[in-house]
């Protein structure tokens, strides 16, 4: 049977604020327990929350980088639940009236192919608090859990997809490009490890050419596209087995355990939470001018997908090449001071893809701490287009400066690197070489073509690989064929 | 509403309350329960829903640390903490 699986992400990115979403305690990641979660935060009686201005324009940003409608007007409500993370018995979010409306953004599938998958809405939501369930916990030998409430009220953008989604890798694309979004208009920073960017994923499975969903089920915090891969897997393969032997698929929350690859049930919908939601008679509806929009989305930058269609476009690059540069912001800046400066896009995505994409994974580097900066790759490429340096010298050049040697023409004079492009000495070098091996020649000039490469490794080997390549094999070709 | 009902609903919300008063209050509750099911019998198809009774919209607060830690004072009001953490009863196995 032919299974075709049904895809919905909801992200939760946390927003790039100092101060929490609805009290002026600080976001730091790492700081001592509590040491961050004030009496708004706990939920003492009598506190009342204030909205962060900076977490409202964050989901303005990014509702109009997704082509969505930012409402007029949105409405804060309680969703209620228990649990020892969650102080005040319920979490602030939005429900019926959430601050971004429907919008779409555009995937692009392993084989450049480009899928548009709708987004239903984002809404600003507050985070919980962290348990910690440790052996050691207290003084008196009881069994507890720990609760760091640093977290909590911590500013959220909760971003939901349509079940536009239909396989893992279709899935995985889908939440890069969120996430490469996010960081690019500056709105997270999108740090997996310290919980920035987490995705519950639902999926079913239904038969191919089937319209009906089939029965979801819930896969909940994933903080790795690795995992939310392996996790979709496992599941796909789960849910295929149950139909397949004539079951059905319980709508479930489950879990993904990384340490055994395979995700494990939760909660059933049975047991499933009510929550509740009601509009938050502490908050005010929240009502945004047309002016207060504009200048949330005046400093706005190019957006990725915007960049990459113009990298091919203006610049000639491949697809591929344009997707690798627009990967995050800083690349793509980059790449247009290099090309700028050297007049050549290609052979600017060519170093930056290749030579210094390699060093800096190597390093273990981010672009941004990059040793060899773009004014310096510049430099270094400009010696290649006027002769001085062969691919092969600027390689070498190029690690040097990757290793802190200073720039190119520094590396090259200490190094004594220049190319030799005299031509007369150039000819002077080949007659010798001619000479010195007079059976090669004859063997050559009697059909054996494949000696050429022998003259011109002789060549190198003299020249220490110094000697423009273009003129040796045009000296050569014209001395042998003479 | 039933003085148990108080008792129980006290407990959970962590209050003390004298049980002189448990009957007072269930009557109070009871009655407040019984204007909810009034309520709720009203037809509100035709009424859009209120998000507020006031005519107001939210202000907004510039994103400024204003809150100090004051770890030390609010963990006095917790029945259990330890190590800078609130300690609960262990929520799982």
């Amino acid at each position: 049977m032919q299974w075709e699986s049904v895809i919905g992400l909801e992200i939760h990115t946390q927003l790039a604020t100092v101060s929490k979403i609805f009290s002026g305690a600080a976001t730091t990641f790492g700081a001592a327990p509590n040491t961050q979660a004030c009496a708004i935060d706990l939920g003492l009686p009598g506190v009342l929350p204030v909205l962060n201005v900076a977490a409202v324009r964050c989901a303005v940003r990014f509702g109009h980088a997704i082509g969505a409608e930012i409402a007029p007007r949105s409405v804060f409500a309680r969703k209620n639940y228990f649990y020892p993370d969650l102080p005040k018995g319920y979490q602030i979010s939005q429900y019926e009236l959430p601050i971004v409306g429907r919008g779409q953004i555009e995937i692009i599938l392993d084989q450049g192919e480009v899928k548009t998958i709708g987004i239903t809405r984002a809404h600003l939501e507050e985070d919980a608090g962290k348990s910690l369930h440790d052996d050691q916990l207290g003084t008196d030998g009881g069994s507890y859990s720990g609760i760091d409430l640093n977290r909590a009220g911590t500013p959220l953008l909760e971003i939901v997809s349509e079940p536009d989604l239909r396989s893992p890798q279709e899935a995985v694309a889908y939440a890069r490009t969120i996430h490469q979004l996010v960081r690019w208009i500056g709105i997270s920073d999108g740090n997996m490890q310290e919980g920035s960017f987490r995705v519950d994923a639902n999926i079913s499975l239904r038969l191919r050419g089937e319209t009906r969903l089939g029965t979801r089920a819930e896969i909940k915090n994933i903080n790795s596209f690795r995992f939310l891969q392996k996790a979709l897997e496992f599941e796909i393969e789960r849910q295929q087995e149950i139909l397949e032997d004539g079951g059905e698929v319980v709508q479930e929350t489950r879990l993904y355990d990384a340490a055994l690859d395979e995700t494990r049930s939760m909660r059933s919908k049975e047991e499933a939470n009510d929550y509740r939601y009601f509009p938050d008679p502490d908050l005010l509806p929240v009502e945004l001018d047309a002016a207060f929009i504009t200048e949330t989305i005046a400093d706005l930058p190019e957006l990725p997908a915007t960049m990459r269609q113009r990298f091919c476009d203006h610049y000639g690059l491949s697809a591929h090449d344009a997707g690798l540069l627009t990967s995050d912001h800083h690349s793509a800046t980059y790449f247009e001071q290099v090309a700028t400066e050297i007049n050549d896009a290609k052979l600017a995505a060519n170093w930056i893809n290749g030579a210094l994409a390699a060093a800096l994974n190597k390093a273990g580097l981010e672009l941004t701490a990059s040793p060899v900066d773009a004014q310096q790759l510049a430099g270094l490429l400009k010696r290649i287009q006027d002769g001085s340096l062969s691919g092969k010298l600027a390689k070498q050049v190029f690690e040097a400066m990757f290793n802190g040697e200073g720039d190119a023409d520094t590396v090259i004079a200490a190094r004594g690197l220049e190319q030799m492009t005299d031509s007369a000495a150039i000819e002077q070098l080949i007659d010798s070489i001619l000479a010195a091996n007079p059976q090669q020649v004859a063997q050559y000039r009697a059909g054996k073509d494949k000696l050429f490469g022998f003259f011109v490794g002789q060549v190198m080997k003299q020249t220490q690989g110094k000697a423009n390549p273009q003129q040796v094999n045009e000296c050569l070709q014209a001395k042998l064929n003479a | 509403m039933e003085s148990s009902d108080i008792q129980r609903i006290a407990q959970l919300a962590k209050l003390a309350f004298d049980p002189a008063t448990d009957a007072h209050y269930a009557q109070e509750l009871t009655r407040i329960l019984k204007l909810v099911e009034q309520m709720s019998a009203v037809d509100t198809q035709a009424v859009e829903p209120m998000a507020h009774p006031l005519h107001l919209t939210q202000r907004l607060r510039p994103d400024l640390c204003t809150e100090a830690d004051q770890r030390e004072r609010l963990q006095q009001l917790a029945p259990l903490a330890h190590d800078g953490l609130y300690l609960v009863p262990r929520v799982i196995e």
